[in-house]
């Protein structure tokens, strides 16, 4: 008796790991799938704009707002903990750095994955389950080339983009809080800061963070999409995985980043 | 949302996302548009450098006139040999000296030069002669008490 | 008599169940030829064989003379331009207007200039009586309706072989008439070669040239639809004429109502 019980359970986690085998292959294809982009549609570069439309412009109130929110909060913060040991001046430099390296990245990619990532799931899971995929397929136009690719690059594009402003509204939020609110000299703000900052190693680092985060968040959310089970219940699972596996996915291809930039593994 | 319409705003949205990155580059990070062939190359030794890092600050009477490119060791001498880049438009003395000073409380190391009152000036490739190390406030306390002993 | 498609000894299974065993049947060109039985039979699963969505387990599915299990990816694409689906729920593009989605299938295969594509698909709607809603979405029409643009974007390439997935389901007395006249007059009319599916027993009668009637996998009726009507199998018949009970017998398998409700 115990015995089957056992053995069950070991099928059960030897089929689950199956099972996410078989996810991460099928996964792998649909991303080597939807890279294509092949000739025999028209008008593509209007629908990549579409997209960036969607995904970027759409998502400006919130990214914008949240840069804002981080930045000050993290001037606050940073002067609090600074003037411990006298060195509020250099609270420029420490907004400056935890957002180019860290904070805008990875917040905008966790916002693009709640927002634009959810939404793209959403709608292909929709299109899969009123069989508007299938209809493309058996008109001759492959789903993959002209709904998939635009919006995977869509994203590679806009991503990024989100990032830097995200950054830019925090370093100028923080600005306000510091100058204005915590009487830091204008001055030692932007001095400090420019000292410390380099753009090759800080600025260009995040930008390549967010594109690591771009890929894989807009293809998460494209595959939860197109593997979603037709049915209500199953688009709402996939949107949730979406955004479950997306952040999670964030943060710890962030610590990897990191290691990788900060150490050389 | 017109064809018209819907490129304009991702126009927008890219055009302010290249703008926003010109702005971390100048504004943020200080990008200078410093060209190589601005500088020119002088070199300093130090027995000590404590803690000067590369692209550490060069200034004189306060004002940043440059960077140090390189350090390396000297394995006959055992000294640190720093290469450091100055503006054309900054005439040394070849009398100048070069110390390692601290800057703030948190410690970071930056090379400050004082001019003296020689007629000749440095060139590209020199070296300046007059140099002092790093204080280390370990070696400080140990020469306090040793001439206390005395 | 030419076979535009046939099905040879097909069998088909999904999840361990047999769905479709050993099925032969004919699909002669020019005709409308009905596929009835009862809900859940395995008749979607045909159309996506032939139309190469599906892969059989074994047997053939050959459509003008090419075999399509066999085909490449690319060859299954141009197969599929001569094609076309009507989908139960009419498939539409909801985010294009009626008047795009009907000129989806010129604008993505065809160079047409646009205003030659524009006449096209009004002259589409046109045949199915929708040329006034060119500009709605497809969210603002009824079901018939949709269907009916949907039949018009199936029709826009000229196709050969058109084939209906349940097309009367679900819909009302006028709308069923509708359907019904423009299946049979478009078939007649651009010479197609119609594959209707469906478990609306007269309606598709009442066009089809031949019919085949499936159940649990298997065929268990062919012919006209004279021939068929006379037939003498019991399963048949409960099929066609909607006995209650007969060999799909009524009662879910279960003990003796008396030993279950009175008292031992």
């Amino acid at each position: 008796m115990m015995v089957k019980a056992l053995v069950n359970r070991v099928r059960f986690i030897g089929n689950g790991m199956l099972n996410i085998s078989a996810g991460v292959g099928r996964a792998a294809w649909f991303f080597i799938h939807v890279l294509s982009w092949g000739s025999g549609f028209k008008a593509p570069f209007k629908r990549l704009l579409q997209q960036v439309y969607q995904l970027g412009v759409l998502s400006l109130p919130i990214v914008l707002v949240a840069g804002l929110f981080v930045g000050m909060v993290l001037a606050l913060q940073g002067y609090h903990i600074l003037v411990g040991y006298g060195s509020q001046e250099a609270v420029g430099q420490m907004v400056a750095l935890s957002l180019l390296r860290e904070f805008g990245p990875v917040v905008t990619a966790l916002l693009f994955a709640g927002r634009a990532g959810s939404a793209l799931t959403a709608e292909i899971g929709l299109m899969k389950a009123t069989e508007q995929l299938s209809a493309m397929e058996i008109m001759g136009v492959d789903p993959f080339k002209r709904i998939m690719a635009p919006r995977l690059w869509g994203g590679v594009i806009t991503l990024p983009i989100l990032t830097v402003m995200f950054s830019v509204l925090g370093i100028y939020g923080g600005a306000f809080v510091a100058v204005e609110v915590l009487g830091i000299y204008d001055g030692s703000y932007w001095a400090n800061m420019q000292n410390s900052v380099e753009f090759n190693e800080d600025v260009v680092k995040g930008v390549v963070k967010s594109l690591v985060f771009a890929v894989v968040v807009t293809w998460l959310a494209i595959f939860h999409g197109w593997n979603a089970t037709p049915t209500s219940q199953g688009i709402s699972r996939a949107t949730t995985a979406t955004v479950v596996q997306a952040s999670l996915a964030v943060l710890a291809l962030d610590f990897i980043l990191t290691a990788v930039m900060l150490g050389g593994f | 949302m017109t064809s018209k319409n819907l490129e304009i705003s991702v126009g927008a949205f890219v055009l302010a996302g290249i703008l926003a990155l010109v702005v971390l580059a100048l504004n943020v990070s200080g990008l200078s548009y410093r060209a190589d062939d601005q500088s020119y190359y002088l070199f300093a030794r130090f027995e000590n450098l404590a803690g000067l890092s590369e692209r550490a600050k060069i200034s004189l009477s306060g004002v940043t006139i440059g960077r140090v490119v390189s350090i390396t060791l000297d394995t006959e001498d055992y000294v640190a040999v720093v290469k450091m880049a100055i503006d054309k438009d900054v005439p040394l003395t070849t009398d100048t000296s070069a110390s390692i000073l601290t800057a703030g409380l948190l410690g970071e190391k930056y090379i400050g030069l004082s001019v003296g009152a020689d007629d000749e000036l440095l060139i590209n490739a020199d070296e300046i002669e007059d140099t002092q190390s790093s204080i280390v406030l370990e070696e400080l306390i140990g020469q306090f008490l040793f001439s206390r002993s005395e | 008599m030419e076979n535009f498609a046939e099905l040879v000894d097909l069998s088909f299974s999904r999840d361990g169940r047999l769905i479709l065993d050993h099925i032969s049947l004919q699909i002669p060109k020019g005709k409308v030829t009905a596929i009835l039985g009862p809900s859940g039979t395995g008749k979607t699963t045909l159309l996506r064989l032939i139309s190469g969505q599906l892969k059989p387990d074994s047997g053939d599915v050959i459509v003008d003379g090419l075999s399509v299990p066999s085909l490449s990816r690319n060859d299954l694409f141009t197969l599929r331009k001569r094609l076309s689906l009507l989908f139960q729920t009419g498939a539409l593009f909801t985010d294009m207007s009626v008047f795009e989605n009907v000129a989806f299938s010129l604008r993505e295969h065809t160079r047409l200039p646009e205003h030659m594509i524009r006449d096209l698909v009004l002259l589409r709607l046109q045949s199915v009586g929708l040329r006034g809603a060119a500009h709605h979405m497809p969210s603002e029409l009824s079901g018939g309706m949709a269907r009916r643009v949907a039949l018009a974007r199936s029709l826009a390439l000229d196709p050969e072989l058109i084939m209906y997935d349940e097309p009367f389901t679900g819909q009302d007395p006028i709308s069923m008439a509708v359907l019904v006249k423009l299946i049979r007059n478009v078939n007649d009319l651009l010479s197609l070669t119609s594959v209707l599916v469906s478990h609306d027993v007269e309606e598709a009668l009442s066009i089809a040239d031949q019919v085949y009637v499936l159940s649990h996998g298997r065929l268990i009726g062919e012919g006209t639809p004279e021939h068929v009507r006379q037939t003498d199998s019991p399963e048949l018949k409960q099929f066609l004429f909607g006995h209650v009970d007969g060999p799909v017998s009524f009662h879910y398998p279960s003990k003796p109502l008396a030993q279950e409700v009175l008292p031992l």
